[in-house]
C-alpha cells in the first residue's frame, strides 16, 4: 500500500481525492494500524491529491493527534490547497497541528 | 436504488432570472455520500458557481447527507466497499435520502430528508463540537460547517419521524464581478 510510509519517526499518509465518512474508517484505522506497529511518534497528512474534504476528516485528522500528542508526537499537513486550509482553520485545527507548504 | 427526476427547466433569456427544480431519492448508505454532492454540484454549475461556492455548496451537502446516513438512520458503514476492515457483522438499515433543490433566480434552496430517527436536542445536536457518536471520531462540525458555508440554515427535526435540512445559498457572485469590470 503506498498510501501509508513510514520515514524515520514519521508516519505519512497520502489522503485520497476525497475525504468524507465513507472513506475515513478506512484512513483511520490503518493509520493507527501504523503508528502502533511501527512506534512513529508523527504523523503527516499529505493533501496533494485531495480536492474536497468535509468534517470527517477533522475527525481523522482530531482522532490521531489524541493518539499521539500524550506521547508528544505532532501533526503536520503537506500540500493543502485553499479550501482545505479553511476548514482547517474553521475548525480551529490549525492551532494544534502545522500547516506547511 | 438511485432515481432522478428533473422537473422543470425554465431559463429566462435577460436578466439572468432563471428557475429550475430537481429532486433526488436514494438508499441512506455511505457509498452514496460522493454521489449526492456531485449531484447537487452538477445541478448548479448553470449559476456560474465560483469555485469556492461549489466546494462550500458541496461541503455542506455532504455534512447534511452524512448526518442522515449515520444518525438518522444509524448506518455507520455502508454497503460497499470499506477496506479489509469492514465489520462482518454490518447490518444496513433500509431507508432513504431525499433532496429536493431549487434554483430561483440566483439563489440556491436545499433541502435533504430522511425518515429516521430524528434529534431530541436539537440545540444541542447544533452547538459546535457536540455529537452523539465520538466513538466514531465525529467531529461534532457538521451543523457548524453548513451554517459557515451557506447563507441560511433551518432544522426541523422530530424524534422518530425524521429531520429535514433546509439550506439556502446565493450563487454566482462571480458574474457580478464580471460585470463590474
Amino acid at each position: 500500500m503506498d498510501d501509508f510510509k513510514v520515514i524515520d519517526n514519521y508516519l505519512c499518509v497520502k489522503l485520497p481525492e476525497e475525504v468524507d465518512h465513507h472513506k475515513s474508517a478506512y484512513i483511520s484505522e490503518n493509520a493507527d494500524k501504523y503508528i502502533l506497529r511501527e512506534q512513529v511518534s508523527n504523523v503527516v497528512f499529505d493533501f496533494e491529491d485531495t480536492r474536497f474534504m468535509d468534517s470527517s476528516g477533522i475527525g481523522i485528522i482530531m482522532g490521531r493527534y489524541k493518539k499521539i500528542a500524550c506521547f508528544g508526537g505532532k501533526v503536520f499537513a503537506i500540500h493543502a490547497d485553499r479550501q482545505i486550509k479553511r476548514i482547517l482553520h474553521m475548525s480551529g485545527l490549525h492551532k494544534i497541528i502545522e500547516i506547511m507548504e | 436504488m438511485i432515481e432522478i427526476k428533473q422537473k422543470e427547466m425554465v431559463a429566462v433569456q435577460g436578466g439572468g432570472s432563471m428557475k429550475n427544480e430537481m429532486a433526488l431519492e436514494f438508499d441512506a448508505v455511505s457509498t452514496n455520500e460522493s454521489f449526492a454532492r456531485v449531484a447537487v454540484a452538477a445541478f448548479i454549475t448553470p449559476l456560474n458557481p465560483t469555485v469556492e461556492e461549489l466546494a462550500d455548496v458541496k461541503t455542506a451537502v455532504s455534512e447534511a447527507v452524512t448526518n442522515a446516513i449515520i444518525h438518522g438512520y444509524e448506518n455507520v458503514y455502508g454497503y460497499g466497499r470499506h477496506g479489509e476492515l469492514k465489520p462482518v457483522h454490518v447490518k444496513v438499515q433500509e431507508g432513504k435520502v431525499y433532496i429536493r433543490c431549487r434554483i430561483e433566480g440566483d439563489i440556491l434552496h436545499i433541502e435533504i430528508e430522511d425518515k429516521g430517527i430524528g434529534i431530541e436536542d436539537l440545540d444541542k445536536a447544533m452547538e459546535p463540537l457536540y455529537t452523539s457518536k465520538p466513538e466514531l471520531e465525529r467531529s461534532g462540525m457538521g451543523f457548524a460547517f453548513m451554517e459557515a458555508f451557506m447563507d441560511d440554515l433551518e432544522v426541523e427535526s422530530k424524534p422518530l419521524v425524521g429531520t429535514i435540512v433546509r439550506m439556502q445559498k446565493k450563487l454566482g457572485c462571480s458574474n457580478f464581478i464580471q460585470g463590474e469590470e
